[in-house]
């Protein structure tokens, strides 16, 4: 049985290593260069006592290469499930091999129980060797961006896209085994694991562990934005804390009791300054502060230096910064998590397939 | 004599339709046996559910004397060619018999090699590539290498041009010679069968309406032609298949017994064809004028 899984996908094997093989040549050309720039960058500005403030080369070098592996890890798992896990069973049932295959003398249990683990494991295992390749190959990307947690970072690196392979896979073979023709399945495979992944990065990871609160003094407190909208409501935005790699949930003001400033506070301590120029005919103004903490990229008012002082000096006098995060110290455990999420919901599937196949195909 | 298959009440229903309704039928080993109906008479459903392709939504099947594709065994035990003969397209022939020998532990790899180069197929073409006759071949021969004591066929023929389904039936005799193994072949074409089935099994709309080995059918069943005379009129002992009438002279098909002495009748031995086509169109005209099937049914 798992010469007859191998000998079928065996072209398509194939192609897919030899695919691998032309990415590590890529990737073990170009990768030793950006090691050499970020030693030579540490280097540098650790002699000129600039690192924190200084832009590392690497983040900008082989920049389409970048965005073609993070691109190519992002939908390898759905490539995986739809052309490997959709068409596993479908195309069976399909051409009516099933009936050639299912009257040798192998139960359909373990016809398709050896189908899922022969082929699931490859697909996991070159979705691992993908993921291993871009993960050596970026991290002094990843370590000069201190970011790990990111949308388009955390996902294409590590052990998860190995998670979301086998989530993928099961979910194309069992949407194969329901609707049993290929292409109908292969369409069905794609949208259901785009809304799958989705649903779950927004509403699942998040709360894989609860996070970390980080309670700011008033003094460390600064505040670097102020936004006024149409309807005169003013909020204003704190600074965040230099935690690099962490994944910050949101900072928030609160005074000594937990309240967070009213708006008539608001109006009265930041008044949102009038812009000069017609760039803010939206209605809408905002106002961004200097400094380390800041990571707003927003239009500047002229004037709105002094105005954001003031503002921030009323504010902090009362309000302090709690930053809702998980630390940096938390990513190999995130990645655990998110990926033993997804295999097992990948089992999950993979026994509702089973199960089908034996009982309710006939 | 042990039944290869026994069902009894055997149904299967799909969400709206039916595809076998209360199908009692018991096929005796050591046979070739032809398993003849018109198109939906529920031929490829029995046969799908014998080797356990389906299973029964009412009532029970036993195939030599075990619930089909039970286990390995039990599938090991039973061959199956498929309507159609279904293949993998991008495998090689050599890989289907890599399929059988790998799937099947009392494969016969020699007789198998043995049988495609008899047939002249090359080992190395896809068999996608196969014409139907050969695809059917190759299907004929995976299903006889793993030794079954049953061998099923549905429908082997009927996609074939009438040179291949002779070098078809041709091969399948050559392997009951060969080996031992009962063989269920349907078909809904009398002439396929008539030249290799010894045993007959007539199913019109999942009733048994005729079986028996084939000698004894044709023993059995005489056509009368004479004078014209109100079927009524005939001997107890003759059963009227069929009856026929012109102004002056009545054609019987008359199940009997005991030899035919009434000197006004011609008598003929019945074809299999004509003996089969009558007891189909007796079930027809049965069903046309709602009178009960069963109470018919001898």
């Amino acid at each position: 049985m798992i010469w007859l899984t191998i000998r079928q996908y065996r072209f398509s094997i194939a192609i897919v290593g030899g695919l691998l093989a032309i990415t590590a040549v890529v990737l073990a050309i170009t990768g030793p260069h950006l090691v050499h720039l970020n030693d030579v960058y540490q280097a540098t500005c650790k002699a000129e006592g600039n690192c924190n403030t200084s832009q590392n080369p690497v983040q900008g070098t082989y920049y389409q290469l970048q965005n073609l592996l993070n691109a190519l890890a992002l939908i390898l798992p759905a490539l995986i499930g739809v052309f490997w896990g959709a068409p596993l069973i479908a195309r069976e049932l399909e051409t009516g091999t099933y009936r050639l295959a299912w009257t040798q003398s192998v139960t359909r249990v373990r016809w398709i129980t050896i189908k899922l683990c022969v082929l699931g494991l490859v697909a996991v295992a070159v979705s691992g060797i993908f993921s291993l390749m871009v993960t050596w190959w970026s991290s002094p990307i990843d370590l000069a961006n201190m970011n790990r947690f990111a949308t388009g970072v955390f996902a294409e690196r590590g052990i998860t896209p190995m998670g979301y392979t086998a989530f993928a896979f099961a979910l194309g073979v069992l949407l194969g085994v329901l609707i049993r023709r290929s292409v109908p399945a292969m369409a069905a495979t794609l949208v259901a694991f785009v809304v799958a992944r989705y649903t779950l990065d927004d509403n699942v990871r998040p709360h894989l562990l609860s996070p970390l609160l980080l309670v700011l003094s008033n003094k460390a407190t600064q505040i670097v934005g102020i936004i006024g909208s149409p309807n005169g409501a003013t909020s204003v935005q704190a600074g965040q804390p230099g935690l690099p790699n962490a994944w910050i949930y949101s900072t928030n003001l609160v005074n000594a009791a937990g309240q967070p400033p009213t708006q008539a506070f608001l109006n009265k301590a930041c008044p949102v300054p009038s812009p000069s120029g017609g760039a803010s005919g939206n209605g809408n103004v905002h106002v961004s502060g200097g400094g380390p903490f800041s990571n707003v990229a927003t239009h500047q008012a002229p004037g709105g230096q002094n105005s954001m002082q003031t503002c921030s000096n009323h504010v902090t006098a009362v309000f302090h910064a709690v930053v809702t995060y998980q630390p940096a110290g938390r990513y190999w455990d995130f990645q655990l998590l998110e990926t033993a999420l997804y295999v097992v919901l990948a089992l999950i599937l993979a026994g509702v397939s089973v199960w089908w196949v034996r009982s309710r195909l006939t | 004599m042990t039944a290869v298959i026994e069902a009894t009440g055997l149904g299967k229903r799909y969400r709206r339709k039916s595809a076998l309704t209360d199908c009692t039928i018991e096929i005796p080993s050591g046979h070739v046996v032809g398993l003849v109906g018109p198109n939906g008479a529920g031929k490829s459903t029995l046969l799908n559910l014998a080797v356990g392709l389906l299973g029964p939504t009412s009532g029970s099947i036993a195939v030599l004397g075990q619930t089909p594709a039970s286990d390995p065994e039990q599938l090991g035990r039973v061959g199956f060619v498929a309507q159609d003969t279904p293949v993998y397209s991008g495998l090689t022939v050599a890989d289907h018999l890599g399929i059988g020998a790998h799937l099947n532990p009392n494969w016969d790899q020699a007789a198998a090699e043995n049988r495609i180069d008899q047939l002249g197929l090359d080992p190395k073409q896809r068999a996608g590539k196969l014409s139907g006759g050969q695809r059917a071949q190759l299907a004929l021969t995976l299903a006889v290498a793993k030794r079954p004591e049953l061998l099923v066929l549905d429908e082997p023929v009927a996609s074939l041009d009438p040179l291949a389904r002779r070098e078809f039936l041709q091969i399948l005799m050559e392997t009951v010679a060969e080996h031992e193994v009962s063989i269920i072949l349907s078909s809904h074409l009398v002439a396929d069968l008539e030249r290799v089935c010894d045993y007959l099994v007539v199913l019109v709309a999942s009733r048994v309406r005729l079986a028996g080995e084939v000698d004894d059918l044709r023993a059995s069943h005489r056509r009368l032609i004479g004078p014209r005379r109100d079927p009524n009129s005939l001997p107890s002992n003759q059963e009227v298949i069929e009856a026929s009438h012109t102004e002056r002279q009545s054609t019987f098909l008359v199940r009997t017994e005991n030899p035919i002495h009434d000197p006004a009748w011609t008598v003929e031995e019945v074809g299999l064809e004509d003996l089969v086509l009558a007891y189909m169109g007796q079930a027809a005209s049965e069903s046309r004028s709602g009178r009960p099937v069963l109470g018919i049914q001898r």
